[in-house]
């Protein structure tokens, strides 16, 4: 048992904290909050070229098939450096399914794509009825000559505007589980409109309308009615990716803080020699490093395949979403009146927290699933 | 003990929601500061109409004294009034500077001259103030402020700045503390002044809060000259005033109702809302949330009708105040949270997105109580006054 990065992970990670605080610096990260497209395509192609968007597709593919794990790591930089843009979106949303569940002839379209840093994707799959269980998908797809006719709105697609293609959750038949199937649809076509939604985050999130959109039959990820399996695999990885954002996130926020609290001085001492000051921080580095290492092990379960890896992914992101919001809360209370500026970057923390605490489920959400688990 | 109003401040309850109805400004995003990205420069604006109406019944600032403006309200009387316009989020734009402190704060250490000048045009709503008091290096150590205000004849001149300060934009007047005596210990060298911002010599500039708003701002001060009436009471006694002006500053009381009137529209959401045929309240977890929203409301508001009841018995509130501060900030906070999250992916939701639930008015509250659990006293200054005032604990 061992519970650190290896040597390779290591390297990962120095490596990308280097190139992130030089390439995605904070002021990127505000100018993408008021840019349409809210990413900087020289950025994804310097990120491509890192070799992160193939970073878990396998070599064949043209990545450089590492696990899991490793993801982790850099999601964790993502989260610290806050990264704008749809990296999570295209490496996981779009490229776990496909690499779960397409076909030869998609996989080889696709993923050298994704690799490359040339094919932007996402998965539409909340609707207005804003649930993550198979029952609140109800976009339909009829059948129509050799196609389908598509007809319906998907809400809170991450990055959708900005997409190549997406994998849409459609309701072929049936109910619940039954009846799912997953489309590969090119972005711009025809019935298909984008609106961005105006979010706490300033992250971007689209209002995805369906009017009357054909798609071929190839484009069915998967089989027809059996798109749910896929979506479950996916929104474990995207569970965990979310996790280690808020990790990443967590541990910014609380290393900013703590070190403001050694700076600044009221009563002519650092007001962190205050025990009100250093009790907040204890707690928040129990909440960091619980965080880290309960999504690490989620992570590890889903990689190694153990049974109770869905139970650890729940534990992980009832128990991340609840901690980091702790942990932010601290960070805006021990800046005091300049955490409560725009200017000041703490409150860049704060906003996104409450958006990766909400998405994949928040801690109600898990915590019920953590109970049913419980087999009590 | 007794829970229950008299039947007069019943009816007087009911004059003034009746009057809010009526005469309530239809404009504004029901959001009491007004704090939403589209008009946040509107509420000072709203506030100025709607406080003229407010003159002419005299309810600008009702509790103080007849001669003064007021109507000479009782402290329930005016618990009352406070917590119908905060119910009804009625526009208050910055007045509670003016009304709530700066006015108070005149009528115990002003001289005739400064109260014929200043107190009637607080309450006909002709002037606004700002609160100058909080600096870069003078936060929660107040007292280590360093604007010095320097005699000069019958003058003072005035060199330094101010931070923070919410409303300097808008605002007539500032209450301003500032030292006057280098040499003394901090407490002691500290003067209070009453300073019209036309003075030449004042700039202010902007500072951008976390929801996008300008409310708050740095003011600078280059070789700003006053005249000797300027000074409240006596030199060097400021820092005893700006006691008085925070102790009126945080027993503010009747706040805690805006927390009711957010319980109340949750509770009509969660009973009218289904998200996908599955209504809001058989999801997990929500009930049991909305009901320690309820307790923490209703314990809310019973803090601060203690602190009332002290006032009203003639008593000074000591480290009560502090409690329904530090108190009514955290629930309202956790409200907001609450909404948010009940709310699900709805909750991360701008108030001008065309698919948000109740007008965006969790996630707001949520970011702006983040800002008062600061502004006023942090939660941790409160609890000190707690602990060593209120308990007798040492300093450490
Ligand atoms: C929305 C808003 C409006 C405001 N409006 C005004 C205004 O109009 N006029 C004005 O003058 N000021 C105003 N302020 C300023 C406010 O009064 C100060 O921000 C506040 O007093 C805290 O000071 P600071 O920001 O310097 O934080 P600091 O004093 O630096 O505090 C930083 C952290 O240290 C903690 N801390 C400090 N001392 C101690 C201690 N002894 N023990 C334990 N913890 C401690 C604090 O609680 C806080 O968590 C406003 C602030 C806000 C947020």
């Amino acid at each position: 048992m061992d519970l650190g990065l290896d040597e390779q992970q290591e390297l990962l990670r120095n490596f990308a904290r280097d190139f992130l605080e030089k390439e995605c610096p904070e002021t990127l990260v505000r100018e993408m909050e008021e840019d349409e497209k809210g990413y900087s395509p020289d950025l994804w192609q310097k990120m491509a070229k890192q070799g992160w968007m193939g970073l878990i597709i396998s070599e064949d593919y043209g990545g450089t098939g590492m696990n899991l794990c490793e993801l982790v790591v850099l999601i964790e930089e993502f989260g610290r450096a806050l990264v704008p843009g749809p990296f999570v979106p295209t490496v996981v949303l779009g490229g776990v399914p496909i690499m779960h569940a397409g076909s030869d002839e998609q996989k080889s379209e696709l993923l050298p794509k994704i690799a490359a840093g040339d094919l932007i994707m996402t998965m539409a799959l909340t609707e207005p009825s804003a649930k993550w269980t198979a029952d609140g998908v109800h976009l339909e797809a009829k059948k129509d000559g050799g196609g389908y006719v598509l007809n319906g709105t998907k809400l809170f697609v991450q990055d959708g505007h900005v997409t190549d293609k997406m994998i849409v959750a459609t309701r072929t038949g049936g109910s619940g589980e039954d009846g799912i199937t997953l489309f590969i649809v090119d972005s711009n076509t025809d019935g298909i409109k984008f609106e961005v939604l105006k979010t706490i985050a300033a992250d971007k999130q689209s209002e995805v309308t369906f009017e009357n959109v054909r798609v071929p039959a190839s484009s069915i990820l998967g089989a027809e009615g059996k798109g749910w399996e896929i979506v479950e695999h996916t929104k474990q990885v995207a569970t965990v990716a979310a996790c280690a954002y808020l990790v990443g996130l967590s541990q910014m926020d609380f290393d900013v803080t703590l070190n403001y609290a050694k700076e600044r001085v009221q009563f002519g001492r650092p007001i962190g020699s205050f025990q009100a000051i250093q009790h907040k921080l204890a707690d928040a580095v129990i909440d960091v490093d619980g965080s880290r290492f309960i999504t690490y092990k989620a992570a590890w379960s889903l990689q190694e395949g153990e049974d109770d890896a869905d139970l650890m992914i729940s534990m992980a992101k009832a128990w991340t979403s609840d901690a980091s919001r702790r942990v932010v809360a601290h960070g805006q209370q021990i800046h005091g009146g300049i955490g409560f500026t725009k200017e000041y970057k703490i409150q860049l923390y704060f906003r996104r927290q409450k958006w990766m605490e909400l998405m994949w489920g928040d801690a109600d959400y898990h915590r019920e699933l953590v109970a049913d688990k419980l087999e009590v | 003990m007794d829970f229950r109003f008299t039947p007069e401040e019943d009816k007087f309850r009911q004059e003034i929601r009746d009057w809010l109805k009526k005469n309530l400004p239809k404009s504004g995003s029901g959001d009491r500061f007004s704090r939403t990205s589209d008009d946040n420069d509107a509420n000072p604006v709203i506030y100025l109409e709607f406080a003229k109406k407010l003159a002419s019944k005299g309810w600008v600032a009702p509790h103080w004294p007849a001669e003064y403006g007021g109507l000479g309200l009782s402290v329930i009387q005016q618990l009352i009034f406070n917590e119908e316009m905060a119910y009804a989020s009625a526009p208050i734009g910055y007045s509670m500077i003016g009304v709530g402190w700066a006015g108070p704060t005149i009528i115990v250490y002003g001289t005739d001259e400064q109260k014929k000048e200043h107190l009637s045009r607080i309450t006909n709503a002709e002037t606004m103030w700002c609160q100058g008091f909080s600096e870069p290096n003078a936060g929660s150590d107040l007292a280590a402020l360093q604007t010095r205000a320097v005699r000069d004849g019958d003058d003072y001149v005035i060199n330094g700045q101010k931070i923070w300060t919410s409303g300097a934009h808008f605002a007539n007047w500032m209450i301003l503390i500032a030292r006057t005596d280098q040499d003394a210990p901090k407490h002691k060298g500290i003067s209070y002044f009453l300073l019209d911002m036309k003075t030449p010599g004042i700039t202010t500039s902007p500072l951008i809060d976390m929801m996008g708003n300008h409310a708050f701002n740095e003011v600078f001060f280059d070789n700003v000259r006053v005249p000797r009436e300027a000074l409240l009471g006596e030199e060097n006694r400021g820092w005893y005033m700006a006691t008085t002006t925070l102790d009126f500053e945080r027993s503010s009381i009747g706040g805690a109702v805006g927390g009711q009137k957010l319980l109340e529209d949750l509770k009509t959401f969660v009973a009218e809302t289904s998200f996908n045929g599955r209504p809001i309240k058989d999801a997990p977890g929500v009930m049991g949330r909305l009901a320690d929203c309820a307790i923490d409301v209703e314990l809310g508001r019973i803090l601060s009708y203690r602190v009332a009841t002290l006032q009203a018995r003639g008593m000074v509130p000591n480290y009560e105040s502090s409690i329904a501060k530090l108190f009514n900030t955290d629930m309202q906070f956790h409200l907001g949270e609450a909404g948010m999250e009940i709310m699900g992916l709805y909750g991360q939701l701008e108030a001008d997105s065309k698919w948000v639930h109740l007008h965006g008015r969790f996630q707001r509250q949520w970011m702006w109580q983040t800002g008062l659990k600061v502004g006023g006293g942090t939660t941790e200054i409160q609890k000190n006054i707690i602990a060593q005032r209120g308990l007798g604990m040492p300093r450490g």
